[in-house]
């Protein structure tokens, strides 16, 4: 269950505080991109979409319409 | 009657067709990027959606098959900071705003580690925070980010650098004002929350 990036059996000598602090950053990112993701999944509203046909309407004449 | 003699309509160009599929697919990353400069969910669809405009409008001078993730990003970023120049409330985004940023969470097994992320988030720098969105969560390189941020590589480097530093020790410190939990629980939840995640990942 252990995320081994570090090779098992052979902990760092005086550098627990280091690994330590690895994990953690680690731990950081992965809550950030989840944080991020968060959003990047919601539903995109439809005003986004509406927008882009009406923009595309006024350049192209309303071929869409 | 449309009034202006402008053009014949033309047919949208394959181009335009392109350029439109590409935007939409960007879409929802621009809210997350918006959401994270304003911190608070209605701004940033205005934000994202006048974003998604100017990248329209300026259409032409973007050469396609160049990265128009970074490309769309800053525009965002610029509108951003130049609504705030003309007359943004100036919310330094202190932690009550933290707090609505990114809402609408939730894995609803750890709310605690999200809400204690977004309150540090909210104590880092404006540029600090920026370069570790973009780099941490939004998965851009260095160069992209630099390009983003139109600054020095080496500066990203830095900035992402401090702000992971000064995160962690925010955590661990549990240095933002928060009813009294002590100041380790805020770690413990994350790397608890960042484990279960890990694992989902995994499997």
């Amino acid at each position: 269950m252990t995320d081994n990036s570090n090779p098992p059996g052979k902990p760092p000598k005086g550098g627990a505080s280091l690994e330590e602090a690895r994990l953690r950053q680690q731990a950081i990112g992965v809550k950030l991109r989840h944080m991020f993701d968060e959003v990047v999944n919601e539903p995109v509203p439809d005003e986004f979409l509406d927008i882009l046909r009406r923009a595309d309407e006024r350049s192209s004449g309303g071929s869409g319409a | 009657m449309s009034g202006t003699s402008s053009p014949p309509p033309k047919p949208p160009s394959a181009d335009d067709e392109a350029f439109k599929r590409e935007l939409v697919v960007l879409i929802p990353h621009l809210r997350a990027f918006a959401r994270t400069l304003t911190g608070d969910p209605t701004a940033a669809d205005d934000l994202a959606q006048d974003a998604m405009m100017k990248a329209w409008d300026a259409r032409a001078s973007y050469q396609m098959g160049t990265n128009m993730k970074a490309w769309t990003f800053m525009i965002l970023r610029n509108q951003f900071y130049s609504e705030k120049r003309r007359s943004w409330r100036q919310t330094q985004l202190d932690q009550e705003a933290a707090e609505r940023t990114l809402v609408a969470v939730d894995d609803p097994e750890s709310p605690v580690a999200l809400d204690e992320l977004r309150l540090a988030l909210a104590t880092l720098p404006e540029e600090q925070r920026e370069a570790l969105i973009l780099v941490g969560a939004g998965g851009f390189a260095y160069e992209e980010a630099a390009e983003i941020c139109q600054c020095a590589v080496g500066t990203v480097k830095s900035r992402v650098s401090r702000a992971r530093k000064a995160l962690q020790a925010t955590l661990e410190k549990g240095g933002y004002a928060r009813d009294g939990r002590a100041a380790g629980d805020a770690m413990r939840s994350i790397l608890a929350a960042a484990d279960r995640l890990s694992s989902v990942r995994q499997g």
